[in-house]
């Protein structure tokens, strides 16, 4: 699903340059559930932000669902970050003056589906994430967990190839987190691909595999037994 | 174009951010609410300036004969010059160019009588054309016309003041009976003039028929001629020379003889009041402009700050699959929408104003104050494009932002 060689990425700082990505070969399969992990400043969301077509690599190849992203301008990036891909954020980034069902139907707009199927599948993944009663709610009237939850069905609701996480559980207490990563886990039990960068042990552990970062270079990749989040939930 | 969708999902922008919204709107509304009030004054301010020094006809030239003060060809000095009914089949036939209309006009004041009323006036003999010259009002009735002057009719078209002063409030005059200086004529009309009081004072009658009270002459006081508009100021001058020496020639009168032949030109009178309504015109319009160019400002910053505050959320459209396009074009088309509004209405309540000000504002000068509807609508169209330039570049720089940047920004 993913495929990524020798990928560099510098960020310029007024004269100096930071290496942040030193190299990256990295592959994932359709299905799986990675973390990526490491200390603050390893280079984990600038991969993530990479993957999820919102940053550009300075270098290297990478192949998504067996179409290489390369040299894509903004209209068509967008296309394909529409049709791709699903975005989870730390800070939810949900718009404000838009209900929890607007909210979640935004995708199917820009996918330029007719105003009626856009609210019945919103309807729909917002009941997956079991907040179909809050539906016409405000996100300043949600607690955190629930606009997380907002957030997950809105990156559902395009029917994305791979879900990308970044931080989900980081502004939610650990409760509400494994609330968060229960929903997760289930919609990779129904077969979708996730991403979730963090920097929690017990979350990393969530996953089926978890990639290690540190300095820009991944330094360990393993397939562990996860923990299901449902037993604490 | 019209996208019911992208519509629907402005009127929700639109109608969710309520400051926002009013902001711009606000702004825009004001603008060319003070744009069209100041226009208005300004213009009413004109038409007061109007009343005060334009009364008459601008376009005449006024020939009056004298009495010579130098022999010539033979002629003593001392000569009383008259002009008379061919004088203005003449000039009518050789400067048919350049004259519009042509009037004699010959004054006398008479005792006139109705029933047991009586006052002196003073009765104009004219011709149909003074109508023009004086900017008589028909209020009933008629003026004098041209088979009056044929028929050498005893007709008078009197002011509404010699008909209130005669005839009380309530009768009325049309077709009754007066008498002047012991002759018997009918009321055939009844006028007004916005020259005052003294100008509501007056009779007129056909001057075939004040010639033949006068034992038949064809002698006349007066010529007024009522030039072409389209000849100008300096065509004006040209036809005043060219008259006075057709006159001398025709009257025998020394070139240079101040006293033989008297010419008034109108057109001299007014030009400096002109003058001076064109500088009113020019303070006019450079208040509006000012205006104008407040209101631009006021809407780019307001513009500027919408996109600043929207930052953000363009960075979530564009993280879920908006292309830069649809961004700018969403931005543009809200605030075209709402600069639009706003300015129809700012527009309406201006115009609703000035409309409802009429002659009140008069002890200030200000009297019916209007805008050409153009003017007004110009103005709007020009606010709305600024305001949609002053959207449109800070758009276009956060729909170039990568979404990585504008999510990041709190």
């Amino acid at each position: 699903m993913i495929e990524i060689n020798n990928l560099h990425k510098s960020y310029r700082m007024g004269s100096n340059s930071l290496h942040v990505l030193k190299g990256i070969d990295f592959n994932v399969k359709e299905g799986e559930l990675v973390a990526i992990m490491g200390p603050s400043g390893s280079g984990k969301s600038t991969l993530l932000n990479i993957l999820g077509m919102l940053d550009e690599a300075d270098k290297g190849d990478y192949v998504l669902d067996n179409v290489p992203i390369k040299n894509l301008n903004e209209t068509k990036a967008a296309q394909y970050r529409n049709k791709f891909l699903g975005f989870v954020f730390q800070s939810f980034n949900l718009i404000n003056y838009k209900t929890a069902i607007e909210n979640v139907a935004l995708p199917l707009y820009y996918q330029r589906k007719g105003r009626k199927e856009r609210t019945e599948k919103a309807l729909n993944y917002l009941g997956k994430v079991g907040l179909a009663e809050w539906a016409t709610h405000l996100p300043s009237e949600l607690s955190g967990g629930q606009k997380q939850r907002v957030a997950i069905a809105r990156a559902l609701a395009a029917d994305p190839k791979v879900l990308l996480a970044d931080e989900p559980t980081g502004a939610l207490d650990s409760k509400t987190s494994h609330e968060v990563m229960d929903i997760i886990q289930g919609i990779n039990d129904e077969g979708k691909t996730i991403l979730v960068v963090t920097h929690e042990e017990d979350i990393a552990n969530m996953c089926k595999r978890i990639v290690r970062l540190k300095d820009g270079v991944i330094v360990e990749d393993v397939q562990v037994e996860q923990v299901r989040a449902s037993q604490y939930v | 174009m019209f996208d019911r969708d992208r519509w629907r999902e402005i009127f929700e922008a639109i109608s969710k951010n309520k400051l926002r919204t009013f902001l711009s709107g606000f702004t825009v509304a004001l603008g060319i609410l003070i744009f069209t009030i100041l226009f208005g004054f300004g213009n009413g301010l004109k038409n007061t300036f109007q009343e005060f020094f334009v009364d008459d006809a601008t376009n005449t030239i006024w020939l009056f004969p004298g009495r010579t003060s130098k022999p010539y060809k033979g002629f003593a000095i001392n000569r009383v010059v008259e002009f008379r009914n061919d004088d203005i089949e003449d000039i009518k036939k050789d400067f048919a160019l350049y004259v519009d209309y042509i009037t004699p006009r010959i004054s006398r004041s008479g005792l006139t009588k109705y029933k047991g009323e009586s006052n002196t006036y003073v009765t104009r003999a004219v011709g149909p054309a003074h109508l023009l010259c004086e900017k008589t009002i028909i209020m009933k009735g008629r003026y004098v016309n041209d088979n009056d002057i044929k028929e050498k009719s005893k007709s008078v078209v009197i002011g509404r003041l010699v008909e209130q002063d005669l005839f009380g409030k309530k009768e009325n005059a049309i077709g009754k009976f007066i008498e002047i200086d012991g002759i018997t004529y009918k009321v055939i009309g009844v006028f007004q003039d916005d020259g005052g009081d003294n100008e509501e004072r007056y009779i007129y009658m056909p001057y075939t028929t004040r010639q033949l009270v006068e034992k038949n002459t064809d002698k006349i006081d007066q010529i007024i001629v009522g030039f072409k508009l389209g000849i100008g100021y300096s065509g004006a001058k040209a036809l005043e020379i060219s008259l006075d020496k057709y006159m001398r020639d025709k009257h025998v009168i020394h070139p240079e003889d101040q006293n033989g032949l008297f010419i008034r030109n109108v057109a001299e009178n007014v030009k400096q009041t002109l003058q001076f309504a064109n500088i009113l015109q020019i303070v006019v319009a450079f208040v509006g402009i000012g205006t104008l160019l407040a209101g631009i400002i006021g809407i780019s910053n307001i513009m500027v700050f919408v996109v600043k505050e929207r930052t953000k959320e363009l960075g979530i459209r564009k993280a879920l699959g908006a292309s830069p396009k649809s961004i700018v074009s969403m931005i543009l088309q809200e605030s075209v929408f709402i600069t639009t509004i706003a300015g129809i209405i700012g527009l309406f309540i201006g115009m609703t104003i000035l409309k409802f000000t009429g002659t009140s504002l008069k002890d200030y000068f200000i009297t019916n104050p209007y805008v050409e509807i153009g003017t007004v609508i110009g103005a709007t169209i020009v606010l709305i494009f600024f305001g949609a330039l002053a959207g449109y570049i800070p758009a276009r720089r956060a729909a170039r932002i990568k979404p990585i940047v504008a999510l990041r920004d709190e």
